[in-house]
């Protein structure tokens, strides 16, 4: 049993109790080395606590409400009956996409399919290889994904239970992107589900994962996810984490990537969700001539909070980075961005470049941005930039002279606003699917409104 | 014949600055009128004016279009009952397709007069069709809003979008400017398929050029801010011949009678 070291909130003891409980079972079932990183991944946890605003990297984001919340943890719950056709409204795409469901983080083989389990290709959940014995699985799992700093990993890292483990051995070309969905369910009482998934890419592979999550009935819960991307030599990886949780539900995600020689990384956060959102994303360049992009976009609305917070690390040479993050802030929405990226010392010909636009909708919402660049070395080419603004008065004009009011016109520019991020996405279905969630989702226009009192 | 539009003492400035200082102007249905004048004369201003642009305080007269105080509607109600401004500088807007664009516009104007929305394979239709009037090709409609068009795309993207919204006035402010001759014939012929007697144009331009493909019913020489002459399409002609100074002279003189 490990107690708190740090002043306890309800939501740590409870977690340390629910490891507690699962412990002594869990080690009967698995291999020494999980049972070993569970246990110092537990430790970390009750060591660091759940962060505060005193932590620089959560000064926007307030954890209060999870850290003060009992989230049962139950992933081997019993589920009501699910028919495919109630998770139509996520899918999207082909049906011949290999697709993994997993409901409150239950993995729910009936509602996969294309799935594959051989060595040569491994398209499965994780719970399939938690004792399987498979080398790769353990020599990657965790060992991207760093919890000393970060107490939601080592959450995640205690508690794991289900997820997804992806392997695409050297020379694999998949041309058929991968669906994760992660749906929650609400029942009795608040949930929490663990998902982790862990994404490895062999030398001259190319795999497209899509990471959907999904409510089907509202509520509050609490997700805290974990995914590894490992991107082997001259690998190519794409991956969309497109996050429409509930209106009350909280959603930590931590994404990690490691680049090797040459290896390309497109990466794409969408938020269309949530009431209190963070996600973590860190891309470590840690080999020379990788490059990676990565592209955000976030709806705030309501009273939702997203922060994204990513870390973009240069250690070596001739890595190249491109950052293009866009938000649109409307009712009483907040959003944050706390962009770093670091070029080490000898990470000589390094090429960065680093932006946030966000657009303010309402009188209401706010935005805290914050780009950083930490260059330790000359001989690079660095640029960042942030910007918050206001929809363009000149565009206004011209729509409403064509007839279009208030309304279409804030739905016009902001969509079109979005556009350049949904442009860059190179899934067609996935583009199509943005289109129609981010339309839809374009509803509270109280931007006119606003700017009619501001004029006076 | 009916009166379209009958501008009376108008009086308009910006910042401060008085550019329009007493215009007058009577356009019936199925007319066409020209308005020239030099640089800085105002032409710009009466058009973005007439459409609504709230960067300029109309501080004296009045705009009278189809019976309706046109100055009290906002922009978009204006367009709805039949306004249309093809700009001088067509404005960009990422991201937005110029179906996408389009079809929302249409479909407010729809809204407005009661009629039902179209959908977008009827829509597709109807755009196909318009866009053979300004020789466009089919790449038009999916590419944003004038986004990285060159400056006849620009103009004849106005004129499609006037043939695609059907207006009752049509305002078209310098239209001709930077458009070679071949894309002049085609905007010209654009708004010349559009003429009928149910509908007016006005005509902005500097150049008398262009009224040799949309031959005008009247021309007017706007000189520093007012209406110096009018007169029929030969009057454009005259100016082309002989220079807008030909014109200038007398306001000066008026206005010192005036004092």
């Amino acid at each position: 049993m490990v107690h708190a070291r740090v002043p306890g909130t309800k939501g740590l003891e409870n977690y340390l109790a629910i490891f507690g409980s699962r412990e002594k079972k869990l080690l009967q079932a698995e291999p020494s080395w999980l049972t070993h990183l569970r246990k110092t991944a537990i430790e970390r946890f009750s060591n660091l606590g759940f962060p505060t605003a005193q932590n620089e990297y959560w000064k926007y984001t307030n954890v209060a409400p999870i850290a003060e919340t009992r989230f049962d943890f139950v992933p081997n719950q019993t589920l009501p009956e699910i028919s495919i056709q109630q998770l139509e409204t996520f899918m999207f795409g082909h049906p011949e996409w290999p697709r993994l469901v997993f409901v409150n983080g239950k993995y729910l083989e009936s509602l996969s399919s294309q799935t594959s389990q051989t060595d040569h290709l491994r398209i499965s959940n994780l719970r399939s290889v938690l004792g399987s014995g498979s080398k790769v699985f353990e020599s990657y799992l965790a060992r991207i994904a760093s919890f000393e700093e970060n107490s939601f990993a080592a959450l995640n890292t205690a508690l794991m239970d289900d997820g997804a483990f992806i392997y695409i051995p050297e020379g694999k070309v998949l041309d058929k992107p991968i669906h994760l969905m992660f749906v929650s369910l609400t029942q009795n009482g608040a949930l929490t589900s663990q998902p982790r998934t862990l994404i490895v890419a062999g030398k001259n592979s190319k795999v497209r994962v899509i990471e959907s999550y999904a409510s089907l009935c509202g509520g509050s819960y609490f997700t805290n996810a974990v995914t590894e991307v490992f991107v082997g030599e001259n690998a190519s990886v794409e991956h969309y984490k497109l996050q429409r949780e509930s209106e009350r539900a909280f959603h930590i995600g931590t994404t990690e990537a490691y680049q090797s020689t040459g290896s390309k990384l497109a990466s794409f956060s969408i938020d269309l969700g949530g009431k209190l959102v963070r996600n973590n994303l860190t891309v470590g360049l840690h080999e020379e001539g990788s490059e990676c992009e990565l592209n955000g976009l976030y709806y705030v609305s309501g009273e939702e909070h997203v922060d994204n917070t990513t870390f973009i690390d240069h250690p070596k040479p001739c890595g190249v980075s491109r950052q293009l993050y866009k938000g649109l802030i409307s009712g009483k929405g907040r959003a944050v961005f706390f962009g770093k990226v670091y070029v080490h010392k000898n990470a000589h010909h390094t090429d960065a470049a680093q932006t946030n636009k966000n657009l303010l909708l309402s009188e209401g919402a706010t935005v805290d941005t914050r780009p950083q660049l930490e260059i330790l070395n000359d001989d690079v080419k660095c640029t960042h930039g942030a910007a918050v603004g206001q929809l363009d008065e000149e565009m206004i004009f011209y729509l409403k002279t064509r007839g279009i009011g208030d309304r279409e016109a804030e739905r016009l520019l902001s969509y079109g606003f979005a556009r350049e991020v949904i442009e860059r996405v190179r899934i067609e279905a996935v583009r199509t699917e943005l289109d129609r969630l981010l339309l839809a989702r374009l509803q509270d226009c109280a931007y006119f409104a606003w700017r009619d009192r501001m004029k006076k | 014949m009916n009166l379209m539009l009958e501008i009376k003492n108008l009086h308009v400035s910006i910042e401060g600055k008085q550019i329009l200082k007493g215009i007058d102007l009577k356009i019936s249905a199925g007319e066409v009128h020209a308005i020239m004048g030099p640089n800085g004369s105002g032409k710009s201003t009466l058009t973005q004016v007439l459409a609504g642009n709230e960067k300029y305080e109309v501080t004296k007269g009045e705009v009278i279009y189809q019976g309706k105080n046109l100055l009290e509607l906002s922009p978009e109600v204006r367009a709805r009952e039949g306004v249309f401004l093809a700009f001088q500088y067509p404005v960009e807007i990422p991201g937005v397709s110029n179906a996408y664009f389009l079809k929302a516009a249409l479909n407010e104007i729809r809204s407005a007069k009661g009629l039902e929305e179209m959908d977008a394979v009827e829509f597709l239709e109807l755009l196909k069709e318009k866009m053979k009037l300004v020789e466009m090709d089919s790449s038009f409609t999916n590419r944003p809003v004038n986004e990285g068009f060159s400056g006849g795309e620009k103009k004849r993207n106005e004129i499609l979008q006037m043939a695609v919204l059907e207006p009752t006035l049509g305002v078209l402010d310098e239209t001709d400017s930077g458009l070679d001759i071949d894309a002049l014939k085609i905007v010209a012929q654009g708004v010349n398929r559009l003429r009928r007697k149910d509908r007016s144009f006005l005509v902005v331009t500097h150049y008398q050029r262009l009224l040799n493909y949309i031959i005008p019913d009247f021309v007017h020489v706007l000189v520093g801010g007012r209406m110096v002459r009018s007169g029929g399409k030969d009057l454009a002609f005259q100016l082309e011949e002989k220079g807008y100074d030909w014109v200038k002279v007398e306001p000066e003189v008026s206005e010192e009678h005036v004092k």
